[in-house]
């Protein structure tokens, strides 16, 4: 069994890979990342972050999405504590 | 008969229209490059058809203002067959937008493009079973190099003059969501993943959005950008000035000093000079080498580096595109501005486009400071720029309080540019000068004549007398300055006329050229930028911004006054 952890989007770190939990902002928010194809349940990358605290650029379905770092404090995200068992 | 194409942005549309209408649209390898819809007419077997390009949608009710024109636009016209674009390497995501365009019950036609790209990423699509899992014909395409356009549009021709089935129940969905899981096992079904190649994109990303590298990346790129556009300019602009020079010297001694017909005539040579000596041969290496950076696939890249920063203006990185267009022209720039979805974030992106030296400034910039004082003070000027704007931001952004959303861009992969492509986009823009911009040019220069025979050239520097004062130029800098409102080239153009010297290190001191350049290239935005302010924000907001940008034009003259008194004196 994997421990799973859930924390924010921003804090995860580069090149782990996270389950899209749920969304903190509003409605616009959520529609928004919609659009772009980004919706709970999701299997998702974490590619890089960019520098000065920017956005993180996440990959989805094969597409990578930069994501600013207001929005990306809002995706809760399920990460595994620990690749142990 | 009216064909439209719909697709996802940066899916291949105005690719696609391009190749058939001739270039019309303006394509970028960036979301949201179309804004409004072009229109072309296109003839098939005989017929004449009606092609819409329509602005990349993501969903048909979406929020911003590109994507309302699309629902607006299938909504109140008569179309008679949708062309739906997807991007075959984002199979998933355009589904979504397929699913939602069934139930429109329109004749539609999928046109899987950038198969090309997907083959090579190892993926397998089984067109066959994707059409008959939706009922519309699916056709392969590689818009890019032109393959499978024509059978697209006999099928689509086809598709228009049968009927319409009602779309399978089974994939109408209830919502957003709903439509999402649908398009995923509608992909996971149809598409199988071959060997998967070491991805070079990854690794040029690795070097390119680096914290140090990236940086480092973008100041060489654009540097070296900077570099060729000033060293073919340079190259073009000397001879053919000395050229012109020559025949309006052979004139004026032709007509004698005094005559009106001989200040038109020398009036007339400077107005086409200015255009041939003077613009062309920095905008065209410009806009060249700006729509290859497109292409490829660099400018989200830059907007990806540059977020953290932008933030600081208020703004979030999608903003850099109004910026790096406006380099070009400020009228897309402010045109571009449709792609943030805030009204705050779409008047402050456009303030600060507007004091963006577009190709018009870059030729006051270069014909005077870097022909005179060297490369690196018109880099310094551009340096000035950026501070200046990222002040401007700051203090708009403390004046109209409201948080911004932030950033969500898609990083398209790399993409090789096509020559045809590029050289289509810059003769697209350059056109915009020539039969825009030229003519007010050569206008404006037989009124100067006119004003100069007349000699009431002095009635309009004195208007400007307290300006040109404050900043320390002579009074006869007024006239070009007025004019430079039609068109920003014309400012230098004017110069050389007003201060009736061809050299201008003989009327000016540097100091003056570069308070002079800092001015031109802060102040009131030129007719069509204004036009395009008005469309765009409204009268009022363009009124507003027209006396922010003389403040601002100002308060920089008189600091580099300030300034450079220390440094050139």
């Amino acid at each position: 069994m994997l421990n799973k952890v859930v924390t924010r989007l921003v804090d995860v770190e580069k090149g782990r890979l996270v389950k899209i939990a749920s969304f903190e902002g509003g409605h616009r928010m959520k529609t928004k990342l919609n659009r772009f194809g980004i919706y709970p349940g999701d299997l998702a990358r974490v590619v890089r972050h960019a520098p000065f605290h920017g956005p993180v650029l996440l990959e989805v379905r094969g597409m990578e999405i930069a994501l600013g770092r207001g929005i990306a404090s809002l995706i809760m995200v399920e990460e595994a504590a620990c690749d142990l068992p | 008969m009216r064909f439209a194409l719909i697709g996802q942005p940066n899916c291949g549309k105005s690719t696609l229209f391009n190749q058939v209408a001739g270039y019309k649209a303006e394509t970028g390898n960036f979301s949201g490059t179309t804004v409004t819809f072009t229109e072309s007419k296109v003839r098939l077997n005989g017929k004449v058809i009606d092609l819409v390009d329509l602005p990349g949608t993501f969903t048909l009710h979406g929020t911003n203002p590109a994507e309302a024109v699309v629902n607006k636009y299938i909504n109140s016209h008569e179309v008679d067959a949708i062309i739906n674009v997807l991007d075959a390497t984002h199979l998933s995501q355009g589904l979504e937008l397929s699913l939602e365009l069934l139930s429109v019950e329109r004749p539609l036609v999928v046109a899987m493009n950038m198969m090309d790209e997907a083959t090579r990423l190892g993926m397998n699509i089984d067109g066959p079973a994707l059409m008959s899992r939706l009922g519309v014909p699916v056709m392969p395409l590689v818009a890019s190099r032109g393959h499978g356009i024509k059978a697209l549009f006999l099928k689509t021709l086809q598709s228009a003059q049968a009927t319409v089935q009602p779309p399978d129940l089974t994939l109408v969905a209830q919502d957003a969501l709903q439509r999402h899981q649908l398009a995923g096992q509608l992909t996971e079904s149809i598409v199988s993943q071959g060997p998967h190649r070491v991805s070079w994109r990854d690794r040029l990303d690795d070097i390119l959005l680096h914290p140090v590298w990236g940086f480092l990346a973008l100041v060489v790129i654009l540097f070296i950008f900077f570099q060729i556009v000033y060293g073919f300019g340079k190259l073009i602009e000397a001879p053919v000035l000395v050229l012109f020079n020559a025949i309006s010297s052979q004139f004026s001694s032709f007509f004698g000093t005094r005559s009106l017909l001989g200040e038109l005539t020398v009036g007339l040579i400077q107005g086409v000079a200015g255009g041939i000596a003077i613009v062309l041969p920095y905008l065209i290496p410009f806009l060249f080498g700006l729509s290859i950076l497109e292409d490829i696939g660099y400018l989200p890249r830059i907007a990806f580096l540059m977020d953290g920063l932008m933030h600081r203006l208020g703004l979030h990185g999608k903003a850099i595109v109004p910026f790096i267009l406006g380099y070009g022209c400020n009228v897309p720039a402010v045109m571009s501005t449709r792609i943030l979805e805030e009204r705050k974030d779409r008047i402050i992106a456009s303030t600060l486009a507007v004091l963006v030296p577009c190709a018009a400034r870059l030729s006051v910039v270069f014909g005077l400071v870097a022909f005179y004082l060297g490369p690196s003070w018109a880099l310094a000027v551009y340096l000035f720029n950026i501070f200046v704007i990222a002040l401007t931001g700051r203090v708009l952004t403390k004046l109209l309080p409201e948080d911004t959303p932030g950033l969500i861009l898609e990083m398209p992969p790399y993409r090789i540019p096509t020559f045809k492509n590029v050289v289509n986009k810059t003769w697209f823009r350059v056109r915009e000068f020539i039969v825009e911009a030229w003519p007010l040019l050569i206008i404006g220069s037989l009124l100067l004549a006119v004003l100069l025979y007349y000699q009431l050239s002095s009635y309009i520097d004195a208007l400007v007398r307290p300006f040109t004062w404050l900043l320390g130029l002579p009074a006869e800098t007024g006239v070009p300055l007025i004019f430079g409102i039609f068109r920003k080239e014309l400012s230098l153009i004017m110069l050389r006329q007003a201060l009736g010297v061809t050299d201008f290190s003989q009327a000016l001191t540097y100091l003056q050229m570069l308070v002079f350049t800092v001015f031109v290239v802060f102040y009131i935005p030129c007719l069509a930028t204004l036009s395009a302010l008005r469309r765009e924000l409204g009268w009022r907001s363009m009124l507003a911004v027209s006396a922010l940008t003389v403040v601002v034009a100002l308060s920089a003259g008189l600091l580099v006054r300030g300034l450079g008194f220390l440094v050139l004196r």
